[in-house]
């Protein structure tokens, strides 16, 4: 099989399903610390959600549900497209690779834009924890503690949304201009991962922040 | 996988190879080396560096301690010794030491592999180890810290003063180092396996790092979190954990622990995989009950993520959840002592051979013992109310720390010394230095059983009059182990120009690692081993004829 024989094999590795299978082991490990570094936020909001629960629910209230929806649609389409781009790099068609790449990339740019715009505005709402700050609640406090959560939630989630942007990016060029995946798709198999990774923690965070007992 | 491994591995090679610490003689060879066993020499130093930072905040301690008075240092300079010794040992030096030291150099030598699965990675982790301890001498010199190595909110995120954040960024980053390591050596220990090497034909060493690396991969990045969110607290008054702004100290303390009672594992179970090692070799036997010890780590390393309550019975939170991390307390001792139960039924009708790597596995086994039955008293809550916070703690967990992981780390060392540099260390005075160090252990240590049963606290540099005796017990012990300390890291470098050659296996040991010459080529090994049987294929009774025979 010539064209397996073409995938560069680093010298610690015997063959190139060796080295696949590391790899992918190792993206999936990362993933699973991914999960505790961001479980750490997840305890401290269900914590605080357990012990003042009207607070937060008047809280969010605050949140502006139709763009955390639409980020959650604009998310989900885009994870669609990455697992078509992962499809089309086993395939070897590299122009349609580089073009699902950039599609990904730019909705991912879309939701930050759309999170920008969420951020301004609630920043003018004085919702931005801090000596501004300012919320018409019965507990404000608590109510604050709901938005430094936020922020720090949805925060750490747009960094990540933004490093994937670059690196799909990065990889959208090189598909396009250098063929680089060609008979190689692990690369791409393992940015897909990843993708979807930050889609699924949105898909958590969207329910927690926007949704429960906001019509209670 | 491992039939492919089979047909790839007759390349043509040239037959004499330079070793490891041949290949390459510039220091540009060094710091951008991708080699596991050089990685482990650069790991070597630094740990060493960082033990006697830690090691001289702990001996102004001792010094100050030797009288009731606080007339060395004040108490606040107090504060900053015991929070640079604490942070400096357990996250520069304890984390670390085996794991990246002999866990690097040794991984890919036990399981018959060329290197790790991402060498490039393995050499990331050192930088990011490197950077992190950058951070933390920064702070060390630029003023200290004065929270403990604990870093309890509010006071760490609103009250202390010094370089709480410059201290945090330094943990941060060399979290993220143990992380990449634990993550290599996962991934290295499931998919490079020399053919035939299955699960239980592996070495406990290999069982224990691996144990380790998940505990690492799964723990630290709690451990990143937590500390992001108390220097944001800080920085920008983020009140995640300050009451004044409706947060809960106690959640950091959850999340803290969350991380820092697994790191007692991270910080014990490499040590037991090299008593594991030591045991069976220098009593020339097969280990008593290989799969118990190996479900014992895993257990142990389950477990261990299921107590951090017990460091918080007296926070206030709740009386249930503290009777439930008392009983998974007591739970985890369980596959402890399945452990020590075979080291021991190891060493029973062995042939032994008192070497200076056995003195220290059989110092390991003892003092870890006592380490951990006293855990058992601070596990139990009516009691831990008494001792909580008293030098009993310090006390208990030194034993666990130093008598365990730094004798076991000792005896690694110098059991594996002549593979990693191909000398043999003095034998004499090396057995004198591992004597050393366990009485002058002892001697530091027990006392302060007695100390914290009585009432000392924990962390003043002040205390009652009667207690002095035992302080000045104490504080003699330490200049013992400090001497003990010493020696070693001269007689091993002496050894590197003028100790003997030591040849591929002066200890006749099984395991692959000893099938390669000492120091191993860059590449490990002529070509990919073949395993047909399990670990530790010793006889004692054969091993015994030939000493009375006179050959040995
Ligand atoms: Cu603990």
């Amino acid at each position: 099989m010539p064209d397996v024989l073409a995938v560069p094999i680093e010298h610690q590795f015997d063959d190139a399903t060796q080295q696949r299978e590391a790899a992918t082991m190792g993206m999936w490990l990362f993933i699973a610390t991914e999960i505790l570094l961001f479980g750490g936020m997840f305890l401290g909001y269900t914590a605080y959600r357990h012990a003042y629960p009207s607070a937060f629910a008047e809280a969010s209230r605050h949140t502006l549900i139709a763009f955390g929806g639409t980020n959650t649609a604009v998310l989900l389409i885009s994870s669609t497209v990455m697992a078509f781009a992962v499809r089309a790099a086993s395939q070897n068609r590299r122009k349609l690779l580089g073009l699902l790449l950039f599609v990904t990339a730019s909705l991912g740019v879309l939701f930050l834009v759309i999170k920008g715009l969420e951020y301004a505005h609630e920043i003018n709402e004085h919702l931005l924890p801090g000596r501004a700050f300012h919320i018409d609640a019965a507990d404000p406090q608590h109510a604050e503690l709901f938005f430094y959560i936020y922020w720090l939630m949805t925060g750490v989630h747009a960094l990540h949304v933004t490093i994937g942007v670059v690196l799909i990016t990065f990889f959208a060029f090189r598909a396009w201009f250098r063929d680089a995946f060609r008979n190689h798709d692990t690369p791409i198999e393992l940015l897909g991962l990843y993708w979807h990774f930050v889609d699924i923690v949105w898909v958590f965070l969207f329910p927690l922040i926007y949704m429960i007992d906001r019509h209670s | 996988m491992t039939t492919a491994t089979l047909q790839a591995a007759p390349q043509p090679r040239p037959l004499t190879k330079p070793t490891y610490l041949a290949d390459g003689k510039t220091i540009r060879s060094w710091l951008l080396t991708t080699d596991h066993k050089r990685i482990a020499i650069l790991y070597m130093i630094s740990i060493t560096l960082f033990f006697f930072i830690g090691g001289a905040a702990a001996t102004m301690m001792r010094l100050e301690l030797l009288t009731p008075q606080g007339d060395l240092v004040t108490s606040e300079t107090y504060n900053k010794l015991f929070t640079i010794h604490g942070v400096v040992m357990v996250w520069f030096f304890l984390i670390p030491s085996i794991p990246t030291v002999l866990g690097n150099f040794l991984v890919p030598l036990m399981i018959g592999a060329r290197d790790v699965a991402f060498p490039k990675l393995n050499l990331a982790s050192w930088y990011l180890f490197m950077a992190g301890g950058a951070f933390a001498v920064f702070s060390i010199i630029t003023g200290g810290v004065d929270t403990g190595w604990t870093f309890y909110t509010p006071y760490s995120s609103t009250y202390a003063n010094g370089h709480v954040i410059a201290m945090a960024t330094g943990i941060f980053i060399a979290g993220f180092g143990s992380i990449a390591t634990g993550l290599n050596f996962i991934v290295t220990i499931h998919k490079m396996r020399a053919p035939g090497l299955t699960w239980f034909r592996l070495p406990m060493f290999i069982w224990t790092i691996y144990t380790t690396s998940l505990i690492l991969v799964l723990a630290t990045p709690v451990l990143a979190i937590t500390l992001t969110l108390m220097a944001l607290e800080r920085a920008f008054g983020v009140g995640i954990f300050n009451p004044a702004m409706g947060g809960d100290p106690l959640l950091f303390q959850h999340l803290f622990w969350f991380y820092s009672h697994p790191a007692v594992y991270i910080m014990i179970l490499p040590g037991m995989g090299v008593v594991s090692e030591l045991i069976p070799c220098f009593a020339r036997k097969q280990m008593f009950g290989y799969r118990f010890v190996a479900y014992a780590t895993v257990a142990i390393g389950v477990f261990g993520f299921l107590v951090w309550g017990h460091h918080m019975f007296v926070s206030s939170q709740s009386i249930y959840a503290g009777m439930i991390f008392s009983i998974l307390s007591f739970a985890v001792s369980v596959p402890s002592a399945i452990k020590v139960f075979n080291w021991t039924a190891t060493l029973y009708k062995g042939s032994i051979r008192f070497q200076t790597p056995m003195l220290y596995a059989l110092g390991f086994v003892g003092l870890f013992t006592i380490g951990g039955l006293t855990g058992l008293f601070l596990a139990c809550l009516a009691v831990d109310v008494h001792v909580h916070d008293t030098y009993f703690v310090i006390a208990h967990f030194h034993y666990i720390m130093v008598g365990g992981m730094v004798m076991g780390y000792l005896g690694g060392l110098h059991f594996w010394w002549p593979k990693i540099t191909g000398r043999l260390y003095p034998e004499r005075l090396a057995k004198l230095s591992a004597v050393t160090i366990f009485l002058g252990f002892n001697l530091t240590f027990f006392p302060q059983f007695i100390l914290g049963y009585l009432g000392m606290p924990r962390r003043y540099p002040v205390y009652a009059p009667e207690f002095q005796v035992l302080n000045v017990f104490s504080t003699a012990g330490a200049s013992i182990l400090a001497v003990g300390y010493v020696l070693p890291l001269a007689y091993l470098l002496w050894s590197l120009r003028w100790g003997r050659v030591a040849g591929p296996n002066p200890w006749q040991a099984t395991g692959l690692e000893w099938t390669t010459s000492s120091p191993p080529p860059t590449d490990n090994f002529e070509k990919t081993p073949i395993v047909t049987e399990g670990p530790y294929a010793y006889d004692a009774q054969a091993a015994e004829a030939e000493l009375e025979a006179g050959h040995a």
